[in-house]
């Protein structure tokens, strides 16, 4: 019974904390926040792989000499999370630069302005008419400027 | 609508996960690899650590994949950050700043033992938790230190480069020496030694200090670079807000 609770806790925590890492990458508009909600979900997901080679009564796998015939944990989820760590620290680094670059570019951080604002640009830049909006006329009358557009939405 | 879904995909997603763990036994015996390599590492590569032993021995090629997604992930990052820091840093370096007397000297304290500790970590990695990759970040730690207590200092980047390079070479041409001597690629070369003590597990260690220089050297450029950035976009802010406050001073006169 107490084993089937721990269980229950222990892959609970890690899958919990993966599910919030996903809801929150699915859900929130400020990209730092999606930077941050992508940093529970790889803590989630070591500690998926750390309980998975977990073994009761164990110590770390490393030979000393007192301690001859202990059971010993194992080793390869350790060594693979150890590396998954490093990497994440690299992975979210290369996102928080992007993330400046984006906030230095737009000044802002919202999710939907950033995309709009985007696309228009792309838009703009490749000298195709915008076709983001299916509310804006297909042609012929005078068409708003995409900057209009933008200050409209953001007063509502 | 769309949050609804997300819920709904969430809670779904975690019914899964949750019905895959419930397969697993929690805290029992590892699996075979795992027990296969507990009882056979310590004899067949002498490392005390059998994380580093799986880390470097068994899986050594894994490690150098991940160096080289490390090496990527820096180098996109020094890429995006490059075009915008090169504008404000023209006018940045004429000045060093102080941040005040506590902050440089606890920093200029801190250094030696932070150095010395990585390099420890680095160095016992086959005997000890720790190795290249803990030990590393703490190195990178300990170069980042003096530029937060002196932002505006700048940091020698054709040097960080030219360890980085050549601690990645090593790493390489360690496993290519495996390969002259008969071995598959990066297979521990050079007897085991006496267990436990400092030269023992044959190139284990050397892989091991290569790693830990690269990510050293990695990590501090990244941080140099995400340091810089921020350092000057306070400047630039500070210095919109000041026009914004006169602009609206002319307008309100």
């Amino acid at each position: 019974m107490t084993s089937d609770l721990i269980h229950w806790l222990l892959y609970g925590g890690a899958i919990g904390l993966i599910v919030i890492g996903i809801v929150g990458v699915v859900m929130l508009n400020n990209i730092f926040r999606i930077v941050l909600a992508l940093i529970i979900a790889e803590a989630g997901a070591n500690l998926l792989l750390v309980i998975a080679g977990y073994r009761f009564d164990a110590i770390a796998p490393i030979l000393t000499g007192t301690s001859t015939n202990q059971l010993m944990v194992d080793p390869v989820p350790q060594a693979m999370v150890l590396t998954s760590i490093v990497i994440g620290v690299g992975i979210q680094a290369l996102a928080l630069a992007l993330v400046l670059k984006i906030y230095q570019n737009y000044k802002t951080l919202d999710m939907r302005e950033i995309h709009q604002r985007l696309s228009t640009d792309i838009d703009n830049s490749c000298g195709v008419i915008s076709l983001l909006s299916s509310e804006q006329p297909a042609g012929e009358r005078p068409l708003p400027k995409p900057e209009a557009l933008i200050n409209k939405e953001g007063d509502e | 609508m769309r949050n609804v879904s997300a819920l709904v995909f969430a809670s779904g997603l975690a019914f899964l996960l949750m019905v895959i763990a419930w397969q697993f036994t929690v805290g029992a015996a590892p699996m075979l690899v795992g027990e296969a390599i507990l009882q056979q590492a310590a004899s067949e590569l002498g490392s005390a650590n059998l994380v580093t032993s799986v880390v470097l021995g068994y899986r050594g090629i894994d490690t150098l994949g991940e160096i080289a997604i490390l090496f990527t992930a820096s180098t996109a990052t020094a890429l995006v950050l490059s075009s915008i820091s090169d504008k404000p840093s023209s006018k940045n370096n004429t000045e060093i700043r102080d941040k005040g007397t506590i902050l440089s000297s606890s920093a200029s304290l801190f250094f030696p033992l932070l150095i010395t500790l990585g390099l420890y970590i680095v160095m016992h990695g086959h005997l000890t938790p720790g190795g290249g990759f803990q030990g590393g970040v703490i190195l990178a730690a300990a170069f980042f230190l003096p530029l937060l207590a002196v932002p505006g200092r700048g940091v020698n980047h054709s040097g960080l480069a030219l360890v980085e390079g050549f601690s990645g070479a090593a790493f390489i041409v360690i496993g290519i020496i495996a390969l002259f001597q008969g071995n598959a690629f990066l297979q521990p070369l050079w007897g085991h030694g006496e267990m436990g003590s400092l030269l023992s597990a044959g190139s284990l260690p050397l892989l091991y200090a290569a790693v830990g220089l690269k990510v050293g050297a990695e990590l501090s450029g990244l941080l140099a670079q995400l340091g810089n950035i921020t350092e000057s976009e306070e400047d630039s802010q500070t210095e919109s807000t000041s026009t914004k406050q006169t602009t609206m001073q002319a307008e309100n006169k």
